[in-house]
């Protein structure tokens, strides 16, 4: 006897508690990856901001109604890179997990292919939501501090935020066929959309030096990701960037779910018995 | 009576950009049977297993399973699957149990449901008692055991199995197939075993021989020894896979 045709919402539930608990579980059991993950953004913000300090001056510009030091600047965007480099392994490790053959589990079970890799979206985001409160904690007691309503507003936002760079990086794992590739479109994407941000100076000093860099910068899905992030840590609401993620999100999502549609075939098309 | 048909496939075809792999397929599979899938590498087993668990589409024929059409109703055809991939596809860092409680998640089984089937399904193969060791600490036999307790648990209509057995001890291979065969042998579960490994066989199971994409032969063991007017099942293999070859 099989078991009863599940597909009720309890069976949503459960198998997005499944997906995001086992991802969970693992990104806290392996302690190296929970580590190097921290490490990055911390070099950036104890290395490369302490020594930009004194020449990258940053003027009063909303969500601060103060002059500001560079570090706390840069710690919106440190968060968003976070989640951009989270976004970006998960990815890997679906093209790894593809290759190696446990990503084949998960497509057969009964659930809508959307469903599913909604779910491991989900799971992504919530790793990386946990790492970056962890960096905020480091953070603030170097003295990088926010109003408490802002550590609350920013619970969402940062979901947001990972849903929409976890979907760019499914996206384009839907694409690679094999893991030695991934490492070249991880150098096409992720500098160019980290650099051509707004996460390291603003928008009016990018201008400054080029029209061009500025226009390309300003409609960077990454960039509004990081104002997202910076004015919700400040408790301030910003509709322009949470609208313009919310539509990156949900065109990253759509072409994923059409990249990994069996009718193109999401497994690596090569021999078999 | 007539047993219920577990899987249906009628007039499957399927290619690679420059490549046919499968032609015209045609053949059912009833509960309480063990069909085995015999064909050298490269005849189209994995493709076919492929399509019909819906990692690869096809536009030409159609498969069903228990009466779900598994383009159309795919859902509801999946429900009704059990799958053993020939690579390995449990989690390494997990512990047997979790990976086991990570696919009754995926079939929306209650918890406590899914702890009464795993205990059943792990003491049937002998494996309860370790079910705290993490997979990658299992040999490639137990694993192997846990991969076909993990397709068992939410007692699927359909067994698949791709190549379970390959690079497995002489007494792992033995303890599976045996398994397999008994499970089959119970008449609630129907058994499709790909394999290129004659001696997987036994008298009472039905083969399908499929050679370039195409079935060279289907029947009971009997049946097919007879067509290929051979008196075991290797060398009706060879007739069947080595026709027209210098």
């Amino acid at each position: 006897m099989s078991a009863p045709y599940p597909t009720t919402p309890i069976h949503y539930w459960r198998a997005m508690r499944g997906i995001v608990g086992r991802e969970m579980w693992r990104f806290v059991t392996q302690r190296e990856r929970f580590i190097s993950a921290l490490v990055r953004p911390l070099v950036w913000l104890f290395v490369f901001a302490a020594g930009f300090r004194a020449s990258l001056g940053m003027a009063i510009m909303p969500p601060y109604d103060t002059y500001i030091l560079y570090e706390v600047y840069i710690t919106p965007g440190l968060c968003a890179m976070i989640q951009l480099f989270n976004g970006m392994q998960s990815s890997l490790s679906m093209v790894y997990d593809r290759e190696m053959g446990s990503m084949r589990i998960l497509m057969v079970s009964p659930l809508p292919r959307w469903f599913l890799l909604l779910s491991k979206l989900v799971a992504g985001a919530a790793v990386s939501v946990l790492q970056v409160y962890v960096f905020l904690g480091i953070a603030w007691l170097y003295n990088i501090n926010a109003p408490w309503q802002g550590y609350l507003l920013l619970l969402p936002c940062l979901l947001l935020s990972g849903l929409m760079l976890g979907a760019l990086g499914l996206l384009l794992s839907s694409f690679i066929k094999q893991l030695e590739n991934f490492a070249g479109v991880m150098n096409f994407v992720i500098f160019p959309l980290f650099f051509m941000s707004t996460a390291l100076y603003p928008l009016w000093k990018i201008k400054e030096s080029s029209v061009l860099l500025h226009l390309l910068a300003k409609y960077n899905p990454f960039s509004q990701a990081v104002e997202l992030i910076r004015f919700a840590l400040y408790a301030q609401p910003n509709p322009t960037a949470l609208l313009y993620t919310l539509i990156a999100f949900v065109v990253f999502m759509a072409a994923a779910i059409i990249g990994y549609n069996p009718s193109k075939g999401m497994m690596s098309r090569r021999g078999g018995g | 009576m007539m047993p219920a048909v577990a899987l249906s496939v009628e007039n499957l075809s399927f290619a690679y950009t420059n490549k046919t792999a499968l032609n015209q397929l045609n053949f059912k599979i009833h509960s309480g049977e063990c069909t085995l899938l015999l064909g050298p590498n490269g005849a189209g087993k994995s493709t076919l297993f492929a399509l019909i668990t819906r990692l690869y589409d096809s536009r030409q024929g159609c498969i069903e399973l228990c009466g779900f059409d598994v383009r159309r109703q795919s859902r509801r055809a999946l429900a009704k699957l059990g799958v053993v991939f020939q690579q390995p596809t449990l989690d390494m860092d997990l512990s047997v149990m979790q990976n086991l409680l990570y696919h009754a998640d995926l079939h929306g089984m209650d918890g406590k449901l899914a702890r009464q089937r795993i205990q059943q399904e792990l003491e049937r193969l002998d494996m309860y008692e370790r079910r705290f060791e993490k997979a990658k600490e299992l040999n490639g036999g137990h694993r192997r055991r846990v991969e076909i307790a993990r397709a068992l648990l939410h007692q699927p209509s359909l067994l698949l199995l791709d190549e379970p057995t390959v690079g497995l001890d002489v007494p792992s291979r033995t303890a599976i197939v045996s398994y397999v065969h008994q499970l089959a042998g119970d008449g609630q579960l129907a058994v499709l075993w790909a394999s290129h490994l004659i001696d997987e066989v036994y008298p009472q199971d039905h083969l399908i021989v499929l050679h370039q994409g195409s079935i060279q032969a289907n029947g009971p063991v009997p049946e097919v020894l007879a067509a290929a007017q051979a008196t075991t099942i290797h060398a009706a293999f060879d007739h069947f896979t080595q026709a027209g070859k210098p």
